[in-house]
Order: structure tokens, then C-alpha cells, then sequence
């Protein structure tokens, strides 16, 4: 047990945990956005994975990683248009529709894969690199864990102010949020409810999009099937576990990344328990934060969230 | 003079339902233009129609002689209609200054909200209003809240003002000051659109626009009419509000609620310390705004809230935090105040809403299995009894009017109850017709012997009714009146939180 706690072996896990916690920052943060504009995307795991294989994709037929980048916040977006058309327009369970959203992208990624792929033996693209910032590299413990990391990671984290400026800053997030407490306040002002829906969930697409990709070509060559392996999920509870907040929202990233962190850690010194336990660490740590959530504390949930906006009540 | 507004020939259907059937009407500037119809009668559909929320199917409406385009309330905002609706559109977890500034040019792309302050604390001065503009808008109370829609459509220039029944929610001193403050806006030229169907409010209007099922029955100059022409014209025929009462022998205590106290669903305290008897044969009404422990009183009576302390004791027997079956089974009907979310299961058919919490009881079910047979025989002379309008017994209540679904609630409870009625809110949104009948029906049950309980937002309602009335604030009885000797004025500032003669300091002293 003792080798966990020498200082290189810490700063690897917390270096690992900002990486970790890069794809879940900017997911949880992509859903926020959207809903606060009233709209429960529950397809965040889908959108994830579309763009984690669209990354992949126009990575590989461009050899760009650039490239894919785009790719992958297009997917991003165009699952979030599914989405906020399901929503938006045709008004139908949001619940629903984000678990087929789901569905389709498990089963079309693994499609289109296989179509395109399954001929190479072990397609492989490029990784986008690490850039260590001058000067700030080199401050001790700091310097590894915060700044020799990738470009999207340091993206994520200025996100988080960004996002929040966004919201709270600008009167397009005043809208946003407006949207969902109470969409009749944007209504009667003689502003389109739908339009401003469109906007703030294709952010969140986007956003998220970005979170996918850097489960591809922010991190590895390959793609596999189901490689966002629930973190789509995880930032649906984070967004609660941060209680709507950008900043509440960072901070329970960085609890799930790092109990990650920390479990890659265990299972490479070898401990004497099965991994597999620790391997459950996050989501059971998600479990316990929504008990925890259940009980007291001002909810910062959207007023409302998920349900659908008709002008006319009848 | 030219008009400022022009409703010419609307015509506005919901796929069946004709709401507006050709109505015309024109608003003059400086002029309180009041709407006036029962329930149903289209008065906020044709304002809604003028503010552009709906877009009607024919007729033009126009301002200053020009033809709205309207799909939006963006033409009518740009042409000067304000709208106050009944349930206020506000963002409540969010500031005044907030509510206020969105959507307007005072939002800039990065936002400077305090740059807006000075124009709206001009048009709070103007008006000798007070409100915090940085105050959130769930902690203000319901006659602020009100002043925060207004001060929305004043921002955006409003010069005409559609208020739709803008007293509901008001005590009589807030009302009386608030068509003050609309004399002084027609005084500047503004014009006002008031939808009403209180009388007293009705009579202080320039003119008045009748409207029935749909359809304007006329336009009246109000200083040349009265309330009875008026009512008249609203309903159609005459209509007696003031039933004879006749004289009930006031029995023992039935119902004794001493010191109960209870949290709302947010754990915010709504009944601090409620000590009231209800005696047998005997009306008691609750008067207060709404949101002073109403609900919470009634829920807590019925078991469905729990109380955190105090009693609750149904002749000898301790009824507090007992389940609401076992209170109903003690005797207890209840009318909720959300006819539609708790008094109805609305998509069931009206058979079976009117056996709930009987249902497995007999004669309406044997050994687990519901007797369809009984229960439709039950239906159905519920429904000749209660003068319930609807096609079958096997009607969806969704699809019934607020009068015939309130009846289905009053059949069941009446036949369920034995000892005492809880009513909150009983006539809330009703026609004349179907008041008058409710009236009557509790008036038979107060000389059979019930304790009956009430409360209503309408005064005139709790005068004709009770024979005390109770004066509800913050979650206490504040004070009592007996019938044949209620002071309104008191039980006005009772309401508002004035305690005899001395203000309240907790009391908002700023409307």
C-alpha cells in the first residue's frame, strides 16, 4: 500500500485525474447548458459515442486530428439537432428519446465501423499531443498535473468559466436559463421559444462532442465499440451532483476522475482485491452522491426540465 | 377621438370550441375598457388574441388604425400592448430587476442589468410604487409579484394594458389601490383593458364590453348602467347570489384544531400554531391571500401533510396525522382546490371518480373485484342528483367543464362524508349558475348537521356563506367575525397582515 503514497505516484494519479476528467467536464458541461434550457438529453452517452467514432473517423480518412476534431463536434451537433427536433418541435417524451438516441448511436457506430474498418487490420489514427506550457511546466507538482497535459484538457477547464460567463454573464444564457424555469416568460416577451431551444441544446452537442472526441483522438489510435464506456452517464450525474452550477460541476468531475484515477493506480501496484471492485468505485460514489442529494439543500434543478412547452394550454 | 385599439369580427376556435365569435370592440385612448363574461365566455381569449399570444382565425385588430400583423407578442409589444395574465409569467427563482429586463433592449449581449435600474425606478416613483429590484421574486408577496408584471409591460412602453382579472389575488385595499394607480395611468393617456367579472371593480371602469359563450352581447357606457343590467347581460337571465339563509341550530363542537402547525413541501413553516372549532351545523369560512396556510390547513385536516405538532379532534376521537383514509372513513369529504390535479384522476371516466375511496369497499366491489354494475347505478343517480352534464357515466372527466368535474368531486365527498366538509376554494373559476347551485347544496348540508369548512378568495362568497369567518395569515387565525357582523375593512387589513390598528412589522407595508 505504502507505494501509493511517494509524491511521483501522486502526481501521476492527479496528472491522471485532470486528464480523466477532461471528456466528463465537457460533457457535464454540454448538458448543462442544455438543460437549463429545459431539456433533459439523456442521449448524452450516445452523442459521446458518435463523436468519439466520428473523431476517429475523420481523423483517419484525413489524417488530421484537427480534422476529426471537427468531425466529432459535428456528430455532436447533429445528435443534439435529433435531439431538440424530438423535443423542441415534435414535442414527444424527452426520457425517450435520449435513451433511443442511446441506441442508435451504439448501434450505428458499430455499423459504420464495421463497414468502413473491418477490412484494415487495426486501423489506427494519430493522437493529438501533449503540449506542456512553457514556464508553467516546470512549477513543481503543479506543473505535471495541471499543465503537461493536451490542448482539449486545458479547453475543458476554460470551459468552466467560459460556460459560466455564458449563463450567467450574457443575455443569451439569461435566456437560456429563463427557458428552463418558465419558457412562457420568453413567450410572451415575443421571442421564440423553439429558436432559442435550437441554440442551447446544439451548444450542449457540441460541447459534448468535444468530450467525445477525446476518448478517441484525445487519447488513443483505435476506436472499439462502446468506447465511451458509460461516461456519458457519468456526466448526467454530475450535472445533478453539481447541482446545475459550472463550478459545482468541475469539482464532481474531478471527484469521479480521480477515484478513476485512483483505481487505474490500485490495480497497477496490485492489490489484493479484485479490481473489479475498484473498477465500480465511480458509479458506485454516483449512487451515493444522489442519496446524499435527495436529502436537504437547495436544488438548483430546472424548474422545468424535460417537460415540453405548449403555448396554448388547452 | 381615433380609437387606439380596433377588434373587429374576431373569430377564434380551439378545434371544436368556438371561443371568440366575431367580437368587436374598440378601446379609446385613456379609457378603462372592461371585459366582462363568466367563465368560458372568451374574455381572455380575445386578450390573448390582442396581445398576439393566439392567432385568431378571422377579424383584424388594430392600433392607432394600423392592422396588426399578429403571430407574436413581438407586434404587439412593438405597438404598445402590455399583458398582465392571471397567473403571473415570471421566473421566480430569479431577481425583479431580471424579470423584468429580459427581452428587452436594456439586455445587452454582455449583460449590465443596473444600467436599467434608473428607468425603472422612474416608473416605480411615477406610480409611488416600492420594490426591491434585486429582491427575488418568490420572496415577494402575490400584490408585488403583480407589480413586477406590470412594471414589465411598462419597461417595454406599454400604452395599452390588458390586465386580466388583476384583484383575484389581491386583498380590498391592494385592489382599491391599484385602480388608483390606473386612473393616473389613463390620467397620462395610457388605456386599460380590464378583465373582470367582480362587479364592484366593473362599475369603476369607463366602459364595458359584455361578452357570452363567445359572443359580445353588448358594449355599455358604465356610469349609465348598473350592476343588475350588467349581470343580466353576463349570464342571460336574473340571478339571485344572496340565497336566504335560513337559521341553523349551531350543535356542539365537531371539529377542534387546536395549535397545529405544518411545513410546506419545501420545509418552510405554513401553519404556525392554527387553533379553530368547527361546530355542528355550522359554515365556517376561511378568509385570506392566497398562500397563507390554505392549503397546508386543508391537507394537514385531511392527512395528506403531515403536522409537526398540534391536534386535530373529530368529536372524541384524535384524528392528527391519521392517513386520509382513515380520516375519510371518520366522516370527512374534502374539495381540493386543484379540481383537475387532486380532486380528479382525469382520465378516468366520471364511474369511477365518484366511487375513489370507496371502491373497495362494499357495495362497490366483493372479495377484490370491482362490481361494475353497482358502481354504474351509483354513477348514474350521482348524476341526475347533482344535475351532472355529461354524455354517459362513462365520460372522461378531462373532457368535462370545470362546473360538471366540480360536481362529480362535491357528489362523491357528500356521499362519503358523514360528519364534516372541508372545501377549499370551492367555487374558484365557476359560472354564476354553478355557485349558485354549490350554495345551495351546502346550505342542505349545514341543516342536516355538518360542520363544514370553506375557504374562498371571493369575500362576497364567505359573507353569503358563513356563519363565522376566520381571517387567515401566515399561517394563523388572526381573527373572527360572526355573521351580520363583518367589518370588510378589517378583514381587508387583517389579510394584509395589520393587526389592530398598529401595523404588523412583519407585515409588507410596501403596496
Amino acid at each position: 500500500m505504502n507505494e501509493l503514497f511517494t509524491e511521483t505516484i501522486l502526481i501521476a494519479v492527479l496528472a491522471a485525474t485532470v486528464r480523466i476528467a477532461t471528456p466528463l467536464i465537457f460533457a457535464a458541461l454540454g448538458e448543462l447548458i442544455t438543460e437549463r434550457a429545459g431539456i433533459l438529453n439523456l442521449g448524452v452517452e450516445g452523442t459521446m459515442l458518435m463523436a468519439a467514432f466520428a473523431g476517429f473517423a475523420g481523423s483517419f480518412a484525413t489524417g488530421s486530428t484537427w480534422a476529426g476534431l471537427l468531425a466529432a463536434m459535428l456528430a455532436g451537433a447533429m445528435m443534439a439537432f435529433l435531439m431538440v427536433f424530438m423535443a423542441a418541435t415534435l414535442k414527444v417524451e424527452q426520457v425517450v428519446t435520449g435513451l433511443a438516441l442511446n441506441l442508435l448511436a451504439a448501434g450505428m457506430s458499430l455499423y459504420l465501423f464495421k463497414v468502413y474498418f473491418e477490412t484494415q487490420s487495426m486501423p489506427m489514427t494519430e493522437v493529438m499531443p501533449f503540449m506542456p506550457i512553457p514556464y508553467l511546466a516546470d512549477i513543481p507538482w503543479l506543473g505535471p498535473i495541471m499543465f503537461q497535459q493536451k490542448g482539449l484538457t486545458y479547453l475543458a477547464f476554460l470551459m468552466v468559466p467560459a460556460v459560466w460567463f455564458f449563463l450567467y454573464r450574457t443575455k443569451w444564457g439569461l435566456e437560456i436559463r429563463v427557458l428552463g424555469e418558465n419558457p412562457k416568460v420568453i413567450d410572451t416577451k415575443g421571442m421564440s421559444v423553439t429558436l432559442r431551444q435550437y441554440g442551447a441544446v446544439i451548444m450542449g452537442g457540441v460541447l459534448v462532442g468535444l468530450g467525445g472526441a477525446f476518448v478517441t483522438i484525445g487519447s488513443v489510435v483505435r476506436f472499439v465499440p462502446d468506447i465511451t464506456a458509460g461516461r456519458g452517464w457519468l456526466a448526467l450525474v454530475i450535472v445533478i451532483a453539481g447541482n446545475w452550477r459550472p463550478s459545482g460541476i468541475l469539482l464532481a468531475a474531478l471527484v469521479f476522475a480521480f477515484l478513476d484515477a485512483l483505481q487505474l493506480q490500485i490495480q497497477g501496484v496490485g492489490v489484493d482485491l479484485p479490481y473489479q471492485i475498484f473498477l465500480a468505485l465511480p458509479y458506485v460514489m454516483a449512487v451515493v452522491l444522489m442519496v446524499l442529494k435527495s436529502r436537504g439543500g437547495r436544488s438548483e434543478q430546472p424548474g422545468r426540465l424535460g417537460i415540453p412547452y405548449f403555448r396554448g394550454e388547452r | 377621438m381615433q380609437p387606439l385599439l380596433k377588434v373587429e369580427n374576431v373569430t377564434k376556435r380551439f378545434h371544436q370550441v368556438v371561443a371568440n365569435d366575431s367580437v368587436s370592440f374598440e378601446v379609446m385612448p385613456g379609457e378603462i375598457h372592461c371585459l366582462l363574461g363568466e367563465n368560458g365566455a372568451g374574455k381572455s381569449t380575445i386578450a390573448e388574441c390582442i396581445y398576439g399570444f393566439y392567432k385568431p382565425d378571422k377579424g383584424s385588430i388594430s392600433v392607432n388604425g394600423e392592422v396588426l400583423d399578429l403571430d407574436s407578442p413581438a407586434e404587439a409589444i412593438r405597438h404598445g400592448i402590455g399583458m398582465v395574465h392571471q397567473h403571473f409569467v415570471l421566473v421566480t427563482s430569479m431577481t425583479v430587476l431580471e424579470n423584468i429586463v429580459i427581452g428587452t433592449d436594456a439586455a445587452t449581449a454582455i449583460l449590465n442589468l443596473q444600467s436599467a435600474t434608473d428607468r425603472i425606478k422612474a416608473i416605480c416613483a411615477r406610480y409611488e410604487v416600492e420594490i426591491d429590484l434585486n429582491s427575488k421574486v418568490w420572496q415577494l408577496t402575490v400584490g408585488q409579484q403583480q407589480w413586477v408584471e406590470i412594471l414589465k409591460a411598462l419597461f417595454l412602453g406599454a400604452r395599452l394594458l390588458i390586465m386580466d382579472e388583476p384583484t383575484a389575488v389581491l386583498t380590498p385595499q391592494e385592489s382599491r389601490r391599484l385602480f388608483k394607480i390606473f386612473r393616473e395611468m389613463t390620467g397620462d393617456g395610457m388605456s386599460i383593458i380590464l378583465i373582470s367579472h367582480k362587479l364592484d371593480e366593473v362599475m369603476q371602469s369607463d366602459r364595458v364590453t359584455v361578452l357570452r359563450k363567445g359572443k359580445r352581447v353588448g358594449t355599455v357606457v358604465t356610469r349609465d348602467s348598473s350592476k343588475s343590467e350588467l349581470t343580466n347581460l353576463m349570464v342571460g337571465r336574473d340571478v339571485n347570489l344572496n340565497l336566504v339563509r335560513e337559521r341553523s341550530d349551531v350543535g356542539l363542537p365537531m371539529l377542534v384544531v387546536s395549535g397545529l402547525h405544518a411545513a410546506n413541501d419545501f420545509g418552510t413553516d405554513k401553519l404556525n400554531g392554527v387553533d379553530l372549532t368547527l361546530n355542528r351545523g355550522e359554515i365556517v369560512g376561511i378568509a385570506g391571500v392566497a398562500g397563507n396556510g390554505q392549503k397546508e390547513l386543508f391537507e394537514t385536516l385531511m392527512g395528506v401533510r403531515r403536522a409537526t405538532s398540534g391536534r386535530v379532534m373529530l368529536a372524541d376521537q384524535d384524528i392528527t396525522n391519521k392517513t386520509p383514509r382513515e380520516v375519510q372513513q371518520a366522516g370527512i369529504g374534502h374539495v381540493p382546490d386543484d379540481r383537475f390535479a387532486e380532486g380528479l384522476i382525469p382520465d378516468f371516466d366520471i364511474q369511477s371518480n365518484l366511487v375513489l375511496g370507496v371502491h373497495r369497499d362494499q357495495p362497490f366491489a366483493r372479495r377484490g373485484f370491482l362490481k361494475f354494475g353497482q358502481i354504474r347505478s351509483f354513477a348514474k343517480q350521482a348524476m341526475d342528483e347533482f344535475a351532472i352534464q355529461a354524455p354517459s357515466a362513462q365520460t372522461i372527466c378531462r373532457t368535462l367543464s370545470g362546473g360538471n368535474a366540480q360536481k362529480v368531486i362535491v357528489a362523491r365527498e357528500f356521499a362519503q362524508a358523514s360528519r364534516v366538509i372541508l372545501a377549499n376554494q370551492p367555487s374558484r373559476g365557476l359560472d354564476v349558475g354553478v355557485i349558485e347551485y354549490m350554495h345551495k347544496r351546502l346550505f342542505e348540508k349545514r341543516k342536516e348537521g355538518f360542520a363544514i369548512l370553506i375557504a374562498s378568495e371571493e369575500l362576497d362568497e364567505l359573507l353569503a356563506l358563513s356563519d363565522r369567518i376566520l381571517v387567515l395569515f401566515k399561517g394563523q387565525i388572526v381573527g373572527e367575525f360572526s355573521h351580520g357582523a363583518v367589518d370588510l375593512e378589517r378583514v381587508g387589513l387583517l389579510m394584509a397582515g395589520h393587526f389592530d390598528d398598529a401595523p404588523n412589522p412583519n407585515a409588507d407595508r410596501s403596496l
